[in-house]
C-alpha cells in the first residue's frame, strides 16, 4: 500500500520547512497544502484542534503535530538519511539543542527585532549571548549535525536562512555579523550550500 | 559485572526531578542522589547544565543529559525494563506532543498563575482551566495514559496529583474540582497508589512551608 502524505505549511513558515527539508531529505513523496493562517481551513481545525497551527503532517490520514514531534516521527517511520544520531546520548544533545533553539534562541531573535529602539539594544544583547552559546557549540564541525546536517541544523533554519533576510530586509547588520560571529556564519554558508537545503529555500521577496 | 554509574543532580521539591527519580526507580536503576540548592547553585550545577543553570541532570558515566523529558527518553532507550513510551511512532509522537502541552501550558505557568492575585489570578486561572480540560478529554477512558499501566506521558503529568493540591492550598484556589475532572481525579488516585510513586514523593508539609515561603517572595522563575 502506498504510503499518503500530506503537510499542512505555510511557504514562508520556518517550521513547515523543516517538515519539508526532512521528507526531501529521505526521499518522501507528499502533498503540501499551503494554508492561509488569517482563513484556517476546516481540515486544519479539524486536525490540529489544540493548537489550530501549521505545520500538520498527515500520514494515511493520522495527524501529527508540532514540528520537533512531527521531525522525530519522519526520522521513525522512513529510515533512510537518519536525522537524528543512533546513540542515545548523542541523540539527547541533538534534542536539547533542538529545544534550546526553539524554546530560547528563537523567541528572543524575533524580539531583537520587532523590539522598539529604546529596548532594541537589551533585545539584541540577549540574543547574542545565545547566538554566542550556538557558536561555541559549533566550533570545529561542519554542521551541528557533524559531516552531515542533522536534527539540530534543520531546526536552525531560522538562523540559517531567515535571519540573513531579515537582517537584508533591514538594511543593516543588527545582530549576525562576520566579525561578532565567524563560525556561525561559516554554518550558515554550509547551510545554504547543502543541496537538500539549496532546493528548500523560499524565493526571497 | 561493573556497576553502571548513574547520578542524579535534582531539587527534593522539582516535580521535574520527581519525574526522573520515578522512571530510575520503575526501570531499576540504582544511583546516586545529589540534592542541589536552587538558591546557592552550586559549582557542579553551573559545570554540568552552563545554558540552563537547572536541576535535574542526570550524568551517566560522566556523561551529561539535561532536561526531564529528554532524561526519560534517555532512560527508555538505554534500560528496557519497564518501557515508558510506545513503541509505534505514531502512538509516540502523540504522548510527546501532549507531554509538551502539559509542560508548557500547564506545568510552567501553574505556580505562577495560582501565586498571583485579583483579576491577573482569575484571568489566568480561567485560560489554565481550559488547558486543563484538554488533559481531562485526553484521559477519558483511560486507567493510565499509557493505559493498562504507567507510562511516560503518566510520568510527565504526575505532579498533578501531588503538587497541584499543595499549590491549591497555598494558593487558595480550588481547581481540581472532581465533578468537573472525574478522569483527572480517578487518574490520581491510581497514580498516587502505585508503589514506585507511592514511595517517592517528597512531604507534603514540607512542599506547603516551601511554597508558603515562596508566595511571600516575588516571583522569579527558578
Amino acid at each position: 500500500m502506498a504510503d499518503e502524505v500530506k503537510l499542512f505549511g505555510v511557504w514562508a513558515s520556518p517550521y513547515s520547512r523543516r517538515v519539508e527539508v526532512a521528507l526531501k531529505l529521505k526521499g518522501v513523496k507528499y502533498e503540501f497544502i499551503e494554508e492561509d493562517l488569517s482563513n484556517k481551513s476546516d481540515l486544519l481545525l479539524k486536525y490540529n484542534p489544540v493548537h489550530k497551527k501549521i505545520p500538520v503532517l498527515l500520514h494515511n490520514g493520522k495527524p501529527i503535530v508540532e514540528s520537533l514531534v512531527i521531525l522525530e516521527y519522519i526520522d521513525e517511520t522512513w529510515k533512510g538519511n537518519p536525522i537524528l544520531p543512533h546513540d542515545p546520548y548523542q541523540k539527547a544533545v541533538a534534542r536539547f539543542w533542538a529545544k534550546f533553539l526553539d524554546e530560547k534562541c528563537f523567541p528572543a531573535l524575533r524580539k531583537a527585532f520587532s523590539s522598539k529602539e529604546d529596548e532594541q539594544e537589551k533585545a539584541i544583547e540577549e540574543a547574542s549571548e545565545l547566538l554566542k552559546i550556538l557558536e561555541n557549540e559549533l566550533n570545529g564541525k561542519k554542521f551541528f549535525g557533524g559531516d552531515k546536517i542533522g536534527l539540530v541544523d534543520i531546526v536552525a533554519n531560522f538562523i540559517g536562512f531567515w535571519l540573513g533576510v531579515i537582517q537584508e530586509a533591514k538594511g543593516e547588520e543588527l545582530l549576525l555579523t562576520h566579525k561578532k560571529f565567524p563560525i556561525l556564519c561559516k554554518w550558515i554558508d554550509e547551510y545554504v550550500n547543502c543541496s537538500v537545503i539549496k532546493e528548500n529555500l523560499p524565493c526571497q521577496r | 559485572m561493573a556497576s553502571q554509574e548513574v547520578k542524579l543532580l535534582s531539587l527534593w521539591v522539582s516535580p521535574f526531578g520527581h519525574r526522573v527519580e520515578w522512571a530510575l526507580k520503575l526501570k531499576g536503576v540504582e544511583y546516586e542522589y545529589i540534592e542541589e540548592d536552587i538558591f546557592n547553585k552550586s559549582h557542579l550545577l553551573l559545570e554540568l547544565n552552563p545554558v540552563h543553570k537547572k536541576v535535574p541532570v542526570l550524568i551517566h558515566h560522566g556523561k551529561v543529559i539535561l532536561e526531564s523529558l529528554l532524561i526519560l527518553e534517555y532512560l527508555d532507550e538505554k534500560w528496557k525494563e519497564f518501557p515508558l513510551l510506545p513503541q509505534d511512532p505514531y502512538e509516540k509522537a502523540i504522548v510527546r506532543f501532549w507531554a509538551n502541552f502539559g509542560e508548557a501550558k500547564l506545568l510552567r505557568p501553574g505556580w505562577p498563575a495560582l501565586r498571583s492575585q485579583g483579576d491577573e489570578k482569575e484571568k489566568a486561572l480561567k485560560l489554565w482551566i481550559e488547558d486543563l480540560e484538554k488533559i481531562e478529554g485526553e484521559l477519558k477512558g483511560k486507567k493510565f495514559f499509557g493505559g493498562e499501566t504507567i507510562g511516560y506521558l503518566d510520568l510527565a503529568m504526575g505532579w498533578i496529583s501531588y503538587m497541584l493540591p499543595v499549590w491549591e492550598e497555598v494558593g487558595c484556589s480550588t481547581i481540581l474540582d472532581p465533578k468537573k475532572f472525574p478522569s483527572i481525579t480517578a487518574w490520581t488516585e491510581k497514580f498516587l497508589s502505585h508503589p514506585v510513586i507511592k514511595e517517592n514523593l517528597p512531604p507534603r508539609d514540607k512542599m506547603v512551608v516551601w511554597f508558603e515561603k515562596r508566595i511571600k517572595e516575588p516571583f522569579s522563575a527558578q
